[in-house]
Order: structure tokens, then sequence, then C-alpha cells
């Protein structure tokens, strides 16, 4: 049985304490960049959660784990709303794959 | 490009033509395995891509309610009442081979004392706007753990895809390229030494023959009809 983790700042996270999640508060990038490796290496957990704002600066944090089967690290927008960094992911992995972005072409 | 140095041999063309003929079945194969694995990850991103809209806008619709909820109700009380959950959420993790590559399958469940929508908090000191921003989001739960197996499945792919697609080319053009130079100058390396051989043994020959001429010898037996046999 695997844990979910979500990091993120504290007005984001609040919601997901009482869904059952185990959250971990962090009050920048940094911080959250620590706690990221520290549940990355500990196996109870499968997914982790990660609120959009610090995601985006811990790209070459996350990219570690990419290649993995576990932990799946997702970024969810956080408190104050999408800026599209989640979508951001999508479409590298499609660039990645394909060579082109031919999914969101506009 | 780096040729491959071999010795003209007939052995070494022997081993070279397998060696080719190996990289190319591979080569097909390869192909065909892109191919797949490209289809499916095109699936995967596609539903990842909606799935991933509409979480989206859902979790904006829950922080929105779950603002308002926190401008009513003071900051302590707020985390009193969240900070001691009646219930975990687990994840069981089962693997999928696609492809031969291992993805991850996400099966959520909810380990809760009490009914499963109980809230743990007492009602008379929060705002029911708390209450619908959690059940908002407790509706979305579900579709955060199917998202974060699509969105891991599709990463894995990629990097799989990647791989296969490095493979394939550097066989298309390098190795079997590589390869068919080799087995060419072997056989012209062979051939002219075969032609060599053969104009060497005729020069011999006419030697020879104009030696017994020379010598007065063979007149009899030796008739223009042999001579046009040769």
């Amino acid at each position: 049985m695997y844990k979910i983790a979500i990091i993120g700042d504290r007005d984001s996270v609040l919601g997901y304490m009482a869904l059952g999640f185990s959250t971990y508060e962090a009050s920048d990038a940094v911080e959250a960049g620590k706690i990221l490796h520290k549940l990355a290496k500990d196996d109870s957990f499968a997914v982790i959660f990660l609120v959009e704002n610090y995601a985006e600066q811990l790209t070459a944090e996350t990219a570690k784990y990419k290649d993995d089967p576990l932990p799946a690290i997702v970024s969810i927008p956080g408190r104050a709303g999408s800026d599209g960094f989640g979508m951001n992911n999508i479409r590298s992995a499609v660039e990645r794959a394909v060579g082109a972005d031919i999914l969101f072409k506009e | 490009m780096a040729e491959i140095r071999v010795n003209p041999t007939r052995m070494e063309l022997k081993k070279l033509n397998t060696r080719y003929n190996t990289a190319r079945r591979g080569h097909k194969l390869l192909k065909d395995k892109r191919d797949e694995l490209m289809r499916r990850f095109l699936d995967v991103v596609r539903e990842d891509k909606e799935l991933r809209e509409s979480v989206e806008a859902r979790l904006a619709g829950v922080y929105g309610i779950f603002s308002a909820a926190n401008a009513v109700s003071s900051p302590k009380m707020l985390t009193e009442a969240l900070i001691l959950p009646k219930r975990e959420g687990k994840l069981s993790v089962d693997y999928k081979n696609v492809m031969s590559v291992t993805v991850p399958v996400f099966d959520l469940e909810i380990l809760s004392e009490g009914g499963s929508d109980s809230y743990n908090y007492g009602l008379a000191f929060t705002s029911g706007g708390l209450d619908e921003s959690l059940r908002e989001l407790n509706s979305v739960l579900t579709d955060l753990v199917k998202l974060a197996e699509l969105e891991k499945t599709a990463q894995l792919l990629a990097e799989e895809i990647e791989r296969t697609r490095r493979r394939v080319n550097a066989l298309e053009h390098i190795m079997m390229p590589q390869y068919l130079t080799a087995i060419k100058s072997i056989k012209m390396k062979l051939d002219e030494n075969e032609r060599g051989n053969i104009t060497r043994l005729m020069k011999v020959k006419d030697m020879m023959l104009a030696q017994k001429l020379a010598d007065g010898e063979l007149y009899e037996d030796y008739t223009e009809e042999d001579r046009t046999e040769e």
C-alpha cells in the first residue's frame, strides 16, 4: 500500500489534508525541493502532487524521477490557479516522443 | 562515416552477411515497435490532456469555494477542522506492461472511520462552504489519481519511444550502410583477386605453349580444335 503526498504552499495544501493525503507545506521552492527528494527516496509514496508554482522551479529535480515507474510526480494547479505548466509537461512529453508538438499546435 | 576494416576473405564476407541480415531484421522489428508505441502514446496523451483540462477547471472551482469558506472563518479554526483527517487515501499499485515498458496502474482506496462522506470536524464552527469544497475535492480525487497514472505512463512511453527511435535511426543510417560498404568492398576485392588469378593462369599457359612451340614439340597432337576449346 502506498501513500499519496502533496507538496505546496499552506493555502493550497490545506484542503487535501482532510482527504487523507500526506500533506507537506513548503514556504518556497527550495524547501519544496528538499521535501520532494525526501519523499521520492522514501518508497512509501506512489504519487507526489506538486503545486504548479513550485513545480515550475523544480523541473531539474522532477526530471530525475521522470524515467522511473515510481513515484509519479504530477504538478497540479495551486491556490493561485493554473498557469499552464501542467499542460506544458504533456507538451514536452509529446515533443520528446514525436520530435514535434503535434497535439497543441494552433 | 567510419568504415569497418575487415580482411577481404570469404569467411569475413559470410560473417558480415549474417550481421547485415540480423541488423535488417532488427531494424524492421524496432520500426514496428516504434510505430505501435507511438500509437499507444498518442492515445494516452490525448486522454491525459482532456483529463487535465477537466481536473484543472474543477480544482479552480474548489479553490474558489475554499477561499470563500476561508474568508468567513479564522485560519486557526480552519486548520483545527482539517488537521486530523478521519480517513486515509491509500494507493495500491499494479504494474502493466505496455510494449515492454512497465507502467504503474494506481488504484485508490479510502480507508475511513465512519461513513465515507463523514467530515472530520464538527459542523458548528465551520461554514457550509468548507463542506462543499471538500465534497467537490473528494469527487476530483479519483480523477487526480487517474491523471497521475496517465501522466506517468506518458512520460515513460515518451522515453521508450525516444530510445527506440534512436536505435532505429542508428541501424538504418549507420550500421546497415557500414555493413553494406564493407560487404561490397570485400566482394570487389575477391573478384579482383579472382580476375588476377585467371589472367595469371592464362599468361602462364601461353608462356608454356610458346616454350613448347619453340622446342618444336607437340605439333602433331596440338591442333586448331584444341585451341578454340580453351
